[in-house]
């Protein structure tokens, strides 16, 4: 516990600024099921500036999913909840946060669109409809005012023909539509944060390359911040400009996007992007076919209470160290933080 | 079409000729034809001996219709497949089912692909014990082999489906592939659903195996860089229909058709600041159920003519073994960014 | 999505628990078994339990509950205790009958229809048919052209319950065929029938006990609602229903000759859905896998 107290007291690299907008620490959320506590966020702390993107990066299970429901207090009820740190969006402390007044921040001031557009749209109203219906709630516009609205924000996403497809349902969409209907909803009352969960995973690749360059283009325009959550390490390094790495809902590994890509110090970090296979921007790979890096063993239980570091088990430069004590995140270089022990002997091999 | 794509001299697996497969669509009480989907449109490529084709492209363009169409999992509507010489397509099923030790398939999602109320030893043991290879201990012992082969503990026999994590799952469905040793492993979308570590110990695993039991894959994708990895050869699907079929690095170090060129402009590449001239298709899919006519690909093709609304250009070998399908190649000369950066 | 993945791992940890916990976990199973098991024993050793059912004692007529009759008498001074004793085994002997018989031929003819095309189309539309008469007419248009028996009226009420159970043994087949498993057994050389044995049937086997227990109960309440109408069980086998029917008449004077075998009756349909509610709680993994 001690060594978590110093790394979240000391977030040397990202200090808290007039310039962050969103700043969470010591985020830990639980799940309660029969089998026990899964530990899903386990004291993640990170700071968000006004307009700029930041990746949180990892494989399934790491938490990365759990932290942004944590943050719009999405956790359903029953099965889980926040049970320590604070999040804190323009200073309002949202995880003390009553009900009433947290319902004007969601949609409104943070928004956030998933994954899988086809479920999160409601399949019985008009996209225009549930466009509108947000600007209704939060902007108080009249029906007639946020109809009109509502075309706006879907010419804006660049949907052709908005008028009409304003007075469709989403089934008469296509997937893509239906995520730039999302991105719509998500920003039609100017967010000051957008959170984006895996926009993109769902969509075939020509399609993904469109809603990202849109959301980074509208996010320009519109000086959103966006907290994009992704498992794909070319989405981060085309849209990123920092980069968190979680594993076993804790952070491993933060730094700026090339300074990562460059430079990585965590092995888990070391490991995903060894396991990737690489494709370049020349087109040509040297070792086509050739073994890719694997990272050895599974992800381990949450259930459990994880001693050391959560990457132990599967690390070959564990020391028994790891296994007991939990590094910290330890500055190396400017704005780079990393958590483990060997982190010197680690950069000290090439990859 | 002229010739067979990518025939050379080498022992040939599988052989597929003008594959088409149409699902009907129907409607109303009375269940009436009302239309076609097209999910595979005149397919035609050859698989030898030791070799990764990979077929890859978005979803609805009928990669996975020619895997099961194939594995005849799904009936043909017209064509052929050839497994070792013999057309398979015209098979009764007591005749195919002696076919099918030859080829087997690896399916996308490894939790729907076991059946959850069998035990791992006797999922993986099952092509064996139907086509009578083995019995009592031999069966065990052959089991437990090919779990050490694809890396899970023989002692894992007992347990069931659910007790695995995905990656390991994914192993059980090769070790059953394996079990009967085929000639010809059918991958659909085999590592699409594992977090990126476990697909790297499935494709090394995949590789492995290839190398040892000189297995021909089918390999289905649509991720451009696990098919730049894995695949000797890669063919690119549109609507249906083969547009690009050509060596791994031809395909990647110079796409020739406007498709395969704009898709591997748009996946993301891990290297930040590697700010590409980007060609963005504009526009989704069209409908399956109602292709545009001549070249699919021309409502979406910013170089698009008059001619490629009206006429289907055929896939022809434009390089040697480098085939592709499109009315503006045979006129050469670059057209796209990616050249342009070559250069 | 952290949840997800951890789901699935910890069948281990549930085997350890012991038997009171399963208890404590199931307290519906557990109180529906516990009274149907009584009915069943007081069925099987009504001789021990009971009197005579059918001797009359005239002097005796329509005496309230007391120590010497339990529930009373009725009309002809017969002890309603010992009638309604013998009736439990009328209606769990119908009531067992039924769900066995409806389910089996449901069984066959659901796998049918989930594996012919052809069949289903035309099985389909007469189980439709069959399910849009109310069972109750059904079976007494089927009694009153057959003699009155036991066997009569467990065939007649069985027949409008099959639809039910074909309708869900189809839809299981069906979905269960669609799974990748099966694609896989296919392509691993496996026969069509081994497929139906092994892979298809014990999917159908949990979802089948449970719809079985609500044939069960469903099947007691027609049998009492046909014997009081006079087209069930012939009226000298003490049935609930039939009871109730001869009690009808002097309900004002006698409340008791319809009381006993009406609570019972209740208690019996109520336990039986609870050990079905309860067991469509854990052997329904969807269901469970929420918890």
């Amino acid at each position: 516990m001690t060594a978590l107290a110093t790394a979240t007291a000391a977030p040397a690299a990202a200090p808290a600024s007039s310039d962050t907008i969103l700043s969470v620490r010591d985020l830990r959320t639980q799940f309660f099921t029969r089998d026990g506590v899964v530990r899903a966020v386990d004291g993640v702390s990170f700071d968000l500036k006004r307009g700029e993107t930041l990746c949180i990066v990892g494989e399934s299970g790491c938490g990365k999913s759990v932290t942004a429901l944590s943050i719009l207090r999405l956790i359903p009820r029953g099965a889980g909840r926040i049970v320590g740190g604070s999040i804190k969006f323009e200073g309002t402390e949202l995880t003390t946060l009553p009900e009433d007044q947290m319902r004007k921040i969601r949609g409104n001031r943070i928004s956030m669109i998933f994954q899988e557009p086809m479920t999160s749209l409601n399949p019985v109203l008009t996209v225009g409809a549930q466009i509108a219906e947000s600007l209704h709630i939060h902007q108080g516009l009249d029906r007639r005012a946020a109809w009109d609205r509502a075309v706006e924000m879907l010419s804006i996403v660049r949907i052709a023909d908005p008028k009409r497809r304003a007075g469709e349902y989403p089934h008469q969409l296509s997937g893509g539509m239906r995520q730039r209907v999302m991105i719509a909803i998500a920003l039609a009352c100017n967010p000051k944060v957008l959170i984006a969960d895996e926009p993109t995973t769902a969509l075939d690749v020509t399609i993904q390359a469109q809603i990202l360059n849109l959301m980074l283009e509208l996010k320009e325009r519109l000086g959103t911040a966006i907290v994009l959550i992704t498992h794909d390490l070319g989405v981060v390094a085309e849209t990123a400009q920092r980069v968190i790495v979680m594993y076993a809902g804790r952070k491993a590994e933060e730094a700026s996007v090339e300074e990562l890509f460059r430079n990585p110090i965590h092995p888990y970090t070391r490991g995903l992007m060894g396991s990737i296979p690489r494709r370049t921007a020349t087109g040509r790979r040297s070792n086509i076919r050739g073994r890719l890096q694997e990272i050895s063993g599974i992800v381990p239980s949450l259930r459990e209470e994880i001693p050391g570091c959560a990457f132990a088990p599967r690390c070959s430069y564990a020391v028994d160290r790891c296994r007991t004590e939990q590094p910290p995140l330890d500055p190396h270089g400017p704005y780079h933080l990393a958590a483990c022990w060997e982190a010197a002997r680690v950069a000290a091999t090439p990859r | 079409m002229d010739g067979t794509p990518g025939a050379t001299a080498a022992e040939t697996v599988l052989r597929v000729k003008d594959l088409k497969k149409h699902f009907p669509v129907h409607r109303g009480v009375l269940s009436r034809v009302v239309g076609h989907v097209f999910a595979v449109d005149g397919v035609s490529f050859e698989i030898h001996r030791g070799e990764t084709l990979c077929l890859v492209g978005e979803s609805g363009c009928g990669k996975s219709t020619v895997a099961k169409t194939v594995m005849r999992l799904q009936e043909p509507t017209a064509g052929t497949v050839e497994l070792n010489g013999n057309d398979i397509t015209k098979l009764g099923q007591e005749e195919l089912r002696a076919h099918r030790r030859e080829m087997q398939i690896v399916f996308q999602d490894p939790y729907s692909s076991l059946n959850p109320r069998m035990s791992a030893g006797a999922i993986v043991g099952e092509p064996l014990t139907n086509y009578g290879l083995a019995h009592g201990a031999d069966l065990q012992a052959r089991i437990a082999k090919l779990f050490e082969r694809v890396g899970l503990r023989a002692d894992a026999m007992a347990k069931y489906p659910h007790e695995f994590s995905g990656g390991q799952r994914q192993r059980l469905g090769i070790a059953r592939a394996l079990a009967v040793n085929p000639r010809l492993i059918v991958a659909d979308e085999p590592v699409s659903a594992l977090d990126v570590s476990v697909q790297a110990q499935v494709l090394n695993l995949l590789i492995d195996l290839q190398e040892e039991f000189r297995l021909a894959y089918l390999f289905v994708s649509h991720d451009l860089a696990v098919v730049e990895h894995i695949g000797h050869r890669i063919a690119v699907m549109y609507l249906g229909r083969i547009v690009e079929l050509a060596d791994n690095a031809d395909l990647f170090g110079e796409p020739l058709h406007p498709y395969t060129e704009a898709l591997l402009a748009a996946a993301p590449l891990p290297e930040p600041g590697a700010k590409r001239e980007r060609l963005i298709l504009q526009g989704d899919v069209p409908s399956p159920m109602k292709p545009p006519p001549g070249c699919h690909f021309h409502t979406r093709c910013p170089y698009a003519e008059a001619r490629c609304k009206v006429e289907t250009p055929k896939l022809e070998e434009v390089k040697p073994a480098h085939w592709v399908a499109c009315h503006l190649r045979p006129r050469g000369g670059p057209f796209g960014p990616l050249k342009a950066r070559a250069a | 999505m952290a949840t997800t993945t951890d789901v699935a791992a910890p069948v281990a940890a549930r085997r350890r628990t012991g038997a009171l916990a399963w208890i404590r976990r199931n307290p519906t199973i557990t109180i529906g078994a516990a009274i149907l098991a009584a009915l069943v024993v007081s069925a099987f050793l009504a001789p021990w339990l009971a009197d005579d059912p059918l001797s009359f004692e005239p002097i005796n007529r329509l005496k309230r509950p007391s120590e010497q009759f339990w529930f009373g008498t009725d009309q002809f001074g017969r002890d309603v205790y010992s009638r309604v004793i013998y009736g439990t085994r009328i209606s769990l002997a119908v009531g067992i009958s039924v769900a066995v018989f409806a389910t089996a031929v449901g069984l066959a003819v659901g796998v049918l229809c989930g594996y012919y095309k052809r069949a289903d189309a035309i099985v389909m539309r007469i189980m439709d048919g069959l399910m849009a008469i109310p069972s109750i007419l059904l079976a007494i248009a089927l009694i009153t052209l057959m003699k009155a028996s036991l066997f009569i009226v467990i065939v007649a009420i069985s027949i409008p319950e099959i639809p039910r159970v074909v309708r869900l043994v189809r839809s299981v087949v069906l979905t269960v065929r669609g799974q990748p498993y099966i694609e896989a057994a296919i392509a691993s050389g496996t026969r069509g029938l081994t497929i139906m044995v092994r892979h298809i049937l014990p999917n159908t086997i949990a979802p089948l006990i449970v719809q079985a227990t609500y044939v069960c109960a469903s099947a007691i309440l027609t049998e009492a609602g046909l014997s009081f109408l006079g087209a069930g069980t012939p009226p000298e086998i003490p049935s609930w229903g039939n009871v109730i029917s001869l009690g009808r008449t002097f309900f004002q004077i006698a409340p008791w000759i319809i009381f006993f075998p009406g609570v019972l009756l209740a208690i019996t349909v109520l336990a039986i859905n609870l050990v079905g509610d309860g067991l469509r709680d854990t052997l329904d993994p969807r269901i469970a896998r929420r918890m």
